[in-house]
């Protein structure tokens, strides 16, 4: 039977017909629908939300060192987090089959950055695999579980946006489960990498590459296509689509199994072809290895190494590489006068009270990945920083040490304080500082889909669970300072952040209201403007609402859009808004 | 690549692009066509422009429609239909719903909403549908089935036979949703 799936889809269905019985990750866009998916297949698999990629990572360790078949799921950056345990798990090596599904996000649509996750396998002396369709995707996990049953090796599954969220046509099989008798067998020179056994693992991690790169000149991943050999191109996941469409009568070397590198095979093809051309997204992976060999070839001189690759900027590629002009394509004569859509704070978004209210204050505001970084944007432009997940956190403390003038404050969301806030909150109260700290508790994981989390009280296989207080890890990590506001209360979500902020002590704020989105009701009644009273300041333009449009006759409210949070009445201060009809 | 048919689909999230783009593939797909779509997910959804697309024939590579390739462009709302003008190839269909929404950046006053919108669509495309998509499926009981009016009037330019379409319906949307989205489709497909 064939499914239109994407290539998540197919990742979580290649995953169950593997015989894979645990699965862990955290949500991160182009990844979260994978573990989403192999959810659906319990009770044969159990799937859980960690509370971030290096636990989801280990926890998947722990299952393939007792002989289960796991998979772990995260975002391009996400690998940084679990990046400890990758480093050692390919040494203390696993004995049921372990395959980290990472996805990249080439053009950053939904990142802070643009990293090569191809990197980490030639780091952790690790093989990777890179499928270039939803087909490939269920094929590829497969393929991966094997090679890591077989070499006793974790497996890296590289997708990219464009894999991860295309839908292709795929063909379902059977499911096969493992015979091993689940059960850690006991040998510490195996799994306890102290000096004395580590060092012989050490070599071990060698041998194994030499032996998997053996393996790669005959992996059906990777794929000679003989047609016209004035021209050979060597390509990998997405690029390997676009390729065909671009040169449809090239020479192509598909890399399937892309790391380690199959040498013979790269030469025997580099020999059969008079020109030697590297597509591929993001860095120049196969490139320097390609000319490390000796060989001569074309590749970032002529194709972007910055931003995704497509079909219109490889025909600009081409057009390099044959040394004619660029042509670029058509564009409307208007485009400029059209008003830009950046994503906003959707309507009745309990984030916008505590930007609405921060913005009186004179404070840095160090912020954090979620929706709420969507408050750096004007009118709101309340955010200063992002780094990475966690660092909305420890960078308040250290601007503070540094003598920051500006008192600090530090923002974070509820899932991401479980994830890699509470470190760093500990470091606040254990070092002194006196950041005020705010966590934005929508009661989910918003930005990637709306997921569990520890503080939701439901686990991903669907059951109630204990709901963990963020308030208790603070008053645990010994901040005394606790307070909750309501984020929809302008006056008291205001007052307690001024006291806060003056407080010489450090102090922790939990805002919390669910995000509407996923409650999937309003707030309460819509609101509407009373032109007659209206005096045209417009600040409730201020609060970057996408229900209220501003216009030459005073601003008004598009009733379906507006969500009834109340904010806008608020702020009114000529009592212009007012409840509409509907509740 | 000639064989292959390719259709763009935009509007702002939470129009119901996805489900539009997915009645189409599964409709190409049950004549046998291979199919590949993509779509846009995570911090590009909230409220912000949004695109899909989807390309099916004999056999497909690439899964993104490339510049000046579409044979439809189909969009929820009439800037987006603008904005992603350079999509269609200049004999392609364009299907627009005549719906104005007001970005932020319009609202606080940083740019403007081109008061001239329709008269641009016209310039732009010479095969336009224009249709209130909005209206059509209110009056038919429910403004969310406007994706599906929209998707009609996008079938008029493919040559996609009804059964499979019905069909495709049927295998995307709710059982309680059916009834409304055929005839939202039926308004689009038969709109001129």
């Amino acid at each position: 039977m064939r499914r239109l799936m994407s290539g998540n889809e197919a990742l979580a269905r290649g995953a169950f017909e593997a015989g894979v019985t645990v699965g862990a990750g955290y949500p991160g866009t182009p990844s979260t629908e994978i573990l989403e998916n192999l959810a659906r297949y319990k009770p044969d698999v159990y799937c859980e939300w960690s509370p971030n990629e290096k636990v989801a990572f280990e926890v998947a360790a722990g299952a393939a060192l007792a002989g289960a078949r796991s998979i772990v799921t995260m975002k391009h950056v996400g690998l940084n987090v679990a990046a400890d345990p990758l480093m050692t798990l390919s040494y203390i090596s696993v004995e049921g089959g372990f395959v980290a599904c990472v996805a990249d996000d080439p053009g950053m649509h939904s990142s802070q950055n643009e990293q090569d996750t191809r990197n980490y396998a030639r780091f952790a002396k690790i093989p990777l695999f890179e499928p270039s369709d939803s087909q490939e995707a269920k094929d590829f996990l497969k393929l991966a579980m094997q090679v890591s049953e077989e070499f006793k090796t974790p497996v890296i599954l590289r997708t990219t946006t464009r894999v991860s969220h295309s839908r292709s046509l795929v063909e379902l099989g059977e499911r096969i489960l493992s015979m091993k008798k689940i059960g850690l067998v006991k040998d510490p020179p195996r799994f306890v990498p102290i000096p004395v056994w580590g060092r012989p693992m050490r070599q071990r991690v060698e041998d194994r590459l030499i032996r998997l790169q053996a393996f790669s000149e005959s992996s059906p991943a990777n794929r000679l296509e003989w047609r016209d050999k004035s021209l050979g191109i060597i390509t990998s996941s997405i690029a390997y689509q676009y390729t065909r469409e671009v040169w449809p009568e090239a020479c192509v070397l598909k890399l399937g199994m892309s790391y380690p590198f199959p040498d013979s095979l790269i030469r025997k093809f580099a020999e059969g072809v008079s020109n030697l051309l590297i597509v591929e997204e993001l860095d120049d992976f196969i490139e320097q290895h390609v000319k490390a060999l000796g060989l001569d070839c074309q590749g970032r001189d002529v194709v972007p190494g910055i931003m995704e690759l497509s079909v219109d900027r490889l025909l600009a590629a081409k057009a390099r590489h044959e040394r004619r002009p660029v042509k670029e394509p058509k564009t409307s004569a208007f485009s400029d006068r059209l008003p830009p859509r950046p994503p906003v704070l959707c309507p009745g978004c309990p984030h916008r009270g505590i930007f609405y209210a921060l913005g009186r204050e004179k404070v840095v505001v160090t912020g954090d990945i979620g929706c709420y970084s969507l408050g750096a944007f004007p009118p709101l432009d309340r955010m200063d920083s992002i780094l990475c997940m966690g660092a909305g956190i420890s960078m308040a403390h250290g601007l503070e040490k540094a003598g920051e003038p500006c008192k600090v404050v530090g923002i974070v969301g509820d899932s991401t304080f479980f994830h890699s806030g509470i470190t760093g909150l500990l470091d606040i109260a254990y070092n002194r500082g006196s950041s005020t700290i705010i966590v934005l508790d929508n009661r989910t994981t918003a930005m990637t889909g709306h997921q569990d989390h520890p503080g939701t009280g439901r686990t991903l296989m669907g059951e109630a669970t204990k709901a963990v207080s963020i308030e208790d890890i603070g008053r645990a990590c010994g901040i005394e300072r606790v307070s909750v506001i309501d984020p929809y209360n302008l006056d008291q979500a205001g007052r307690v952040i001024s006291d806060e902020i003056a407080a010489d002590a450090p102090s922790l704020i939990v805002s919390r209201a669910p995000c509407p989105l996923r409650e999937r009701k309003r707030v309460g009644a819509s609101r509407k403007i009373l032109a007659e009273e209206c005096k045209g300041c417009e600040l409730c333009l201020n609060l970057g609402c996408p229900a209220i449009e501003g216009g030459e006759d005073g601003p008004r409210i598009n009733e379906t859009l507006c969500a009834g949070c109340g904010l806008c009445q608020q702020v009114c201060p000529a009592g212009a808004i007012v409840s509409g009809e509907r509740a | 690549m000639s064989e292959t048919k390719s259709i763009v689909i935009v509007g702002v999230g939470g129009q119901g692009i996805l489900l539009a783009s997915e009645i189409l593939a599964q409709a190409a797909m049950l004549e046998g066509y291979d199919v590949k779509t993509n779509e846009v997910h995570g911090m590009a959804q909230r409220g912000g422009s949004v695109m899909a697309m989807v390309r099916y024939g004999k056999e497909v590579h690439s899964p993104l429609v490339a510049r000046n390739e579409a044979h439809i462009l189909g969009a929820l709302e009439k800037v987006e239909a603008l904005r992603y003008a350079d999509y269609l190839r200049p004999d392609g269909l364009a299907a627009v719903s005549t719906q104005a929404i007001m970005p932020v950046t319009v609202s606080s006053g940083a740019a403007r909403y081109p008061e001239d919108a329709a008269e641009l669509l016209h310039q732009a495309f010479p095969r336009l549908v224009y249709i209130d998509a909005a209206k059509i499926a209110s009056d038919l009981g429910d403004i969310r089935a406007a994706n599906v009016v929209l998707l009609g009037a996008i079938s008029q330019g493919l040559d996609l036979p009804l059964e499979s379409w019905e069909k495709a319906i049927a295998l995307c949307v709710k059982e309680k949703f059916l009834e409304i989205n055929r005839k939202a489709f039926a308004a689009g497909r038969s709109y001129s």
